[in-house]
């Protein structure tokens, strides 16, 4: 299969982007950073718009 | 489970002795169907109407037990219609299209079946199975071709090369019947599938729901009204439809641990619906707790014997699938069998059956597994995720679509060998292997039709006028022309068919598209007719 899943660093300032996720749920509980994280997810796929790429992230991130 | 508190008997029919029973053989007949539920009914009135001569046995003497199905959709209704019974249907029931989807007390969703106007039959009306079943009674009783015995029950079957010998029981003690085709319409518990030991294999939900019917005065609008953890049933859903009469159907869910028993009892089923419509009064009048299954034969053809209907699939009624699509069954069937009996086509056809009514019955499992995976989530973990779906539907439209409360039926588009691929690219609302969408239009005379009330039993060849001196069309298809026959004044047709001047459209007797050209070649058109009749299948 064609792996259409972009994996290459894309960011500009890789570290801006962790930090913005990591600001997003400092001082939330577990709960709450889960809640986050599965809307976040919902928001991501739909920009995404492809199933392809969706399944293709979701084996990715199921291998540990 | 679904032991209601009062069940009601609506209509009852006599048992009458068939000649059959005092015959010397054994009587053979074309045709026989058991079951005289909705779909079975169908089957047999449209088989009649196409002049098949069919014995219908039903093991019951009545109809009415309880209101099941309650939504009846476009496709079905233009299918009743061809029957002789859409326009007292849509007369008795309640038309409604609009669907809103609440959270807590709002509204997050709202969504209109039929966006597409000018079509004779609405996008769904609400009634109780009941009345729909005495309406196709009444219809069957009008045919001379339908033999419907009350109180015949099919206690054994044994099929042969070309026939099945059936058994009958019945008041009197039983007899044998021997049928070229039996047409198993026996609902989600058959007897046929028992009888032939095939596996009926599929889901059954963990959840369990309360039905139930109430009698209410009430002023609300005629629409559908689902909610997801509403203030009156916390972390449960609700379901709420108007039927005729000031009958409502209430569905609440009530998680998987409930019990079946307690939960009917109408003290506990009035405090619920108190909480849920406050001061209004109402009566019960039938309530009953299920647990829902998605699940299907793996193949509906088995020799000379033909499963429709629950028979052969059953679905979760989120989205109206049930009888909706066994109703689909039987017209799908009904021109085959009748074509393969008159000698018209091979029996290669009825192969056909299977393969495009196993892809509908697919269609109708996926959909209604999605939705009852949305309703009733397996986990915590998969709730948390529809709840974050639900919690960014009001800011969200990609949210708002995700929400799944039922996706309502709708006519299955066959991707089948009868069809022949276009040659050329379509637009418009028509699919190739779809139902012909219907348009209003005029006669001749000026006076409004639909185009769906002009198309007759058979194949039916659409043109759009071109100047061009007519041609005959092949044999055994009629030809409707749309500029002489029937006019199209605004275009209305023509658009929902892209159709250019010249453009022909074959339909099939269940009147779907089976193929189109932009231009009249009556050899092309006679290939198309032979294909769509399983001419190209050879033996299967
Ligand atoms: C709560 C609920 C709500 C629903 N809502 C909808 C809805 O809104 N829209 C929709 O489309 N569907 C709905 N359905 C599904 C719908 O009720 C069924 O799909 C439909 O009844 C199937 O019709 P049928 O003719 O295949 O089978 P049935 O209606 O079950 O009829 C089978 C018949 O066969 C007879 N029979 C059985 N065994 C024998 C035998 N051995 N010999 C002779 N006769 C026999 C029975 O007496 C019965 O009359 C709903 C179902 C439920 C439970």
């Amino acid at each position: 299969m064609m792996a259409k899943l972009i994996t290459a660093s894309q960011f500009s300032d890789p570290d801006a982007a962790y930090v913005a996720l990591v600001e997003a749920r400092r001082h939330l509980s577990e709960a709450e950073a889960a809640a986050l994280d599965t809307r976040l997810a919902l928001i991501l796929a739909n920009h995404i718009g492809d199933i392809e790429v969706l399944k293709e992230a979701i084996a990715l991130a199921k291998t540990k | 489970m679904n032991a209601p508190t009062d069940r009601k008997i609506v209509h009852r029919y006599a048992y009458r002795r068939s000649p059959d029973q005092d015959a010397r053989g054994v009587v053979r007949r074309p045709v026989v169907v058991v079951g005289a539920g909705p779909v079975g009914l169908a089957a047999s009135i449209d088989l009649a109407l196409r002049g098949v001569a069919v014995v219908l046995i039903d093991d019951a003497d009545r109809i009415g037990e309880g209101s099941r199905g309650i939504c009846w959709s476009k496709r079905t209704l233009e299918i009743c219609d061809r029957l002789g019974v859409g326009e007292k249907l849509v007369a008795q029931g309640v038309t409604w299209k609009l669907g809103k989807v609440f959270h807590g007390d709002d509204l997050v969703f709202a969504f209109d079946l039929l966006p597409e106007d000018g079509h004779k039959m609405p996008a769904f009306i609400n009634l109780q199975q009941y009345v729909v079943e005495k309406a196709l009674v009444d219809r069957a009783d009008e045919l001379d071709l339908v033999d419907l015995r009350w109180k015949n029950r099919l206690i054994a079957v044994e099929p042969h090369n070309a026939h099945v010998l059936l058994t009958i029981d019945t008041p009197d003690g039983p007899y044998k019947l021997e049928a070229d085709w039996l047409i198993a319409a026996d609902g989600a518990r058959s007897s046929t599938r028992d009888l032939l030991g095939l596996e009926f294999s599929g889901v059954t939900f963990e959840d369990k729901f309360l039905i139930a019917d109430i009698r209410m005065a009430a002023d609300l609008p005629t629409e559908r009204r689902f909610w997801f953890d509403p203030p009156f049933h916390a972390g449960q859903s609700a379901l709420m439809h108007r039927q005729p009469d000031n009958i409502w159907r209430i569905d609440l869910q009530l998680g998987p641990d409930a019990d079946a028993m307690e939960e009917q009892k109408p003290e506990r089923v009035s405090a619920r619906l108190r909480r849920m419509l406050g001061e209004r009064p109402f009566e019960l009048e039938w309530i009953s707790v299920y647990r829902f299954n998605c699940r299907r034969l793996d193949r509906f053809l088995h020799g000379r014997v033909v499963f429709v209907g629950d028979a052969a699939h059953q679905v979760s009624p989120f989205g109206a699938r049930g009888a909706n699509s066994g109703i689909q069954d039987a017209e799908n069937l009904a021109w085959k069998l009748a074509a393969v009996l008159k000698g018209e086509a091979g029996e290669s056809l009825i192969g056909t059956y299977d393969t495009e009514r196993i892809q509908a019955a697919d269609e109708n499992i996926a959909h209604s597994t999605r939705s009852t995976d949305f309703i009733a989530p397996h986990s915590a973990a998969e709730r948390a995720l529809r709840n974050a779906v639900l919690g960014l539907a009001p800011t969200a439209d990609f949210a708002r679509r995700m929400i799944n409360s039922g996706r309502l039926s709708i006519a299955t588009v066959y991707e089948s060998p009868l069809s022949t691929p276009d040659e050329s690219p379509f637009g418009g609302s028509a699919r190739l292997g779809a139902p012909l969408p219907d348009c209003r239009i005029r006669n001749g005379d000026g006076s409004e039709t639909y185009v769906l009330e002009n198309i007759g039993d058979g194949f039916t060849l659409l043109t759009f006028k071109n100047g061009a001196p007519p041609q005959a069309a092949p044999e055994g298809v009629c030809r409707l022309r749309i500029g002489d026959d029937l006019i199209d004044p605004d275009g209305l047709l023509a658009r929902r068919l892209d159709a250019t001047p010249g453009a022909a459209y074959l339909l099939r007797p269940d009147l779907h598209l089976c193929a189109r050209w932009r231009s009249f070649d009556r050899g092309k058109i006679a290939a198309a007719r032979d294909r769509a009749k399983g001419r190209a299948l050879g033996k299967i």
